[in-house]
């Protein structure tokens, strides 16, 4: 197709204007407005008891669930693509269930299952373990959230790669840990880092489930995309402020995951 | 293996299991009765037209920006492009307040469409972004330029060339970008939470729900809710698929 010149400038034009409104100009206007009274007052705002613990259980969280997903998530994929027979079966049907499922309903689904009330929560009550409203039921809601990630990233790496190589390390004796770890690994490894980011850019802004199994309590079962929440609905100009740094604290955060996913995403395409 | 198997039952499959049995433990009246009326189903209408519209126009804008990302050479394409995963990278609460702040109250552009139904469509049109984009994008790097070429030597017009040979081959990708954009626009909570207002948004009545312990009708809500993401995602793959065929 010859495209006219004017045609392409105003094709360039819609999409440029659709994502300055879109993306560019809301964010800028939330960094304005975080820096509008100096970067001091917008630091205390960071710096708060409140906050500072926020960002530590966020990080913790992550910690938690994203090396939980990275194994689950490789060794899936290696059922899903090398894998036969009913396990195959199941794990093919249920494995994209997380991303149809609203966030509030896996948390709906986890009070269920671990409240007080629940199936097995109960027991855990029993033996004074609390899930939910506790940070170990925010665990299983980011677990559940971003379980999908790392499967999807690494099961198309796999086919691409075949099982050649695999099977002449068999051929010459290796053991199968010795495979997977010399031969399989390696060929799949730029395909589980952008796993691993995009898990991890999920569960340091998860909110719908955390929010539904979260007491929400300052200190201890507050995220940062929590606290945000929290400042955002307290009136005044000085709360403003402090959700506006919240704010911009988690969107460099994010920031910063963005740029490991730009870096890593060619280096996926060649591997 | 069975590890898989038992970490994927105990924190996906038995919880889901549990809000089925919750919201059908009174039988499908007590479903039918707990969704069919008030908020419950104002919800509904809401999210779903909502969703409707923005799987649409997500369909089209996303594969404007990924023709002009493929096709089209100017400076800052590759920010540009990296740009368009910030929807995934940005936590949606975050989208959420940059929304309120710029379409909001005392809004720097002077548009209030906060508490509005335009302003969820604009919120789920940010959180889902991607997902047209970037199932279009590797479609057209690879579509065929030649049989462009071989139609407008033909005496194809564009818009020929468009409707009869980039179209349909787009459409798999189009249609399966939409579906999943379809899906999280049903479930989204986190960027609407600040900016929806007394606008009844689905996830937001079953959160209410599940605080104001009313845990039966939350469930039934979310069964219904799931039920039609689920029918949308597998309409529009088996659709996509079939034309992939012809």
């Amino acid at each position: 197709m010859s495209i006219s010149r004017r045609t392409t400038w105003s094709l360039r034009t819609a999409a440029l204007v659709y994502l300055a409104m879109l993306l560019l100009l809301p964010l800028a206007v939330v960094f304005g407005r975080t820096f509008e009274h100096g970067i001091a007052s917008a630091w205390s705002w960071v710096t708060t008891p409140a906050a500072v613990s926020a960002l530590w259980l966020t990080v913790t969280v992550a910690l938690i669930a994203v090396p939980l997903n990275t194994i689950f998530g490789v060794g899936c994929a290696l059922v899903l693509v090398r894998g036969r027979g009913r396990l195959r079966a199941l794990l093919d049907a249920f494995i994209d269930l997380p991303f149809a499922v609203s966030p509030v309903i896996v948390g709906l689904a986890l009070i269920l299952v671990y409240g007080q009330a629940g199936w097995l929560g109960s027991w855990f009550a029993g033996h004074g373990i609390q899930i939910i409203y506790a940070p170990a039921g925010m665990v299983l809601a980011t677990i559940f959230v971003s379980l999908p990630f790392v499967v999807r990233e690494v099961a198309p790496v796999l086919v691409e790669v075949g099982d050649e190589q695999e099977r002449a390390a068999a051929t010459l004796g290796a053991s199968s840990w010795q495979t997977f770890r010399r031969v399989t690994l390696p060929q799949i490894r730029w395909g589980v880092a952008y796993g691993v980011v995009l898990t991890t850019a999920r569960a340091l802004g998860e909110i719908g489930a955390v929010l539904v199994v979260s007491s929400n309590v300052a200190g201890f079962t507050q995220t940062l995309p929590l606290l945000v929440y929290a400042r955002a609905d307290q009136p005044g100009a000085s709360a403003a402020t402090g959700t506006y740094a919240a704010a911009t604290e988690l969107a460099i955060l994010s920031l910063a995951v963005l740029l490991l996913m730009t870096l890593l995403s060619p280096r996926k395409a060649r591997r | 293996m069975g590890l898989a198997t038992l970490y994927l039952s105990l924190i996906v499959l038995i919880p889901l299991a549990a809000v089925a049995a919750k919201a059908f433990s009174g039988g499908l009246g007590l479903v039918w009765d707990s969704v069919a009326h008030g908020v419950a189903l104002a919800s509904l209408e809401v999210t779903v037209v909502a969703a409707l519209v923005v799987a649409a126009a997500g369909a089209a804008m996303g594969t404007l920006v990924a023709w002009v990302l493929v096709r089209d050479e100017f400076p800052g394409k590759r920010l540009l492009n990296a740009l368009i995963d910030l929807p995934f990278a940005l936590p949606t609460i975050v989208a959420g307040l940059t929304l309120l702040v710029l379409y909001g109250p005392g809004s720097p552009l002077g548009v209030n469409i906060v508490f509005t139904r335009a302003i969820v469509v604009v919120a789920l049109l940010f959180v889902t972004l991607p997902f047209v984009v970037r199932s279009v994008q590797p479609v057209l790097l690879e579509l065929d330029r030649e049989t462009e070429e071989a139609a407008a030597s033909l005496g194809a017009s564009n818009a020929t060339i468009l409707r009869r040979v980039v179209l349909p081959t787009l459409r798999p990708a189009i249609l399966s970008g939409a579906s999943l954009a379809f899906a999280r626009s049903v479930g989204e909570i986190g960027s609407l939470v600040l900016i929806a207002g007394k606008v009844p948004i689905a996830s937001i009545v079953i959160y209410a729900d599940v605080e104001n312990d009313a845990t039966q009708s939350a469930a039934a809500l979310s069964i219904v809710l799931l039920a039609i993401s689920l029918v949308i995602i597998f309409a529009l793959r088996r659709y996509g698929r079939t034309q992939l065929v012809h």
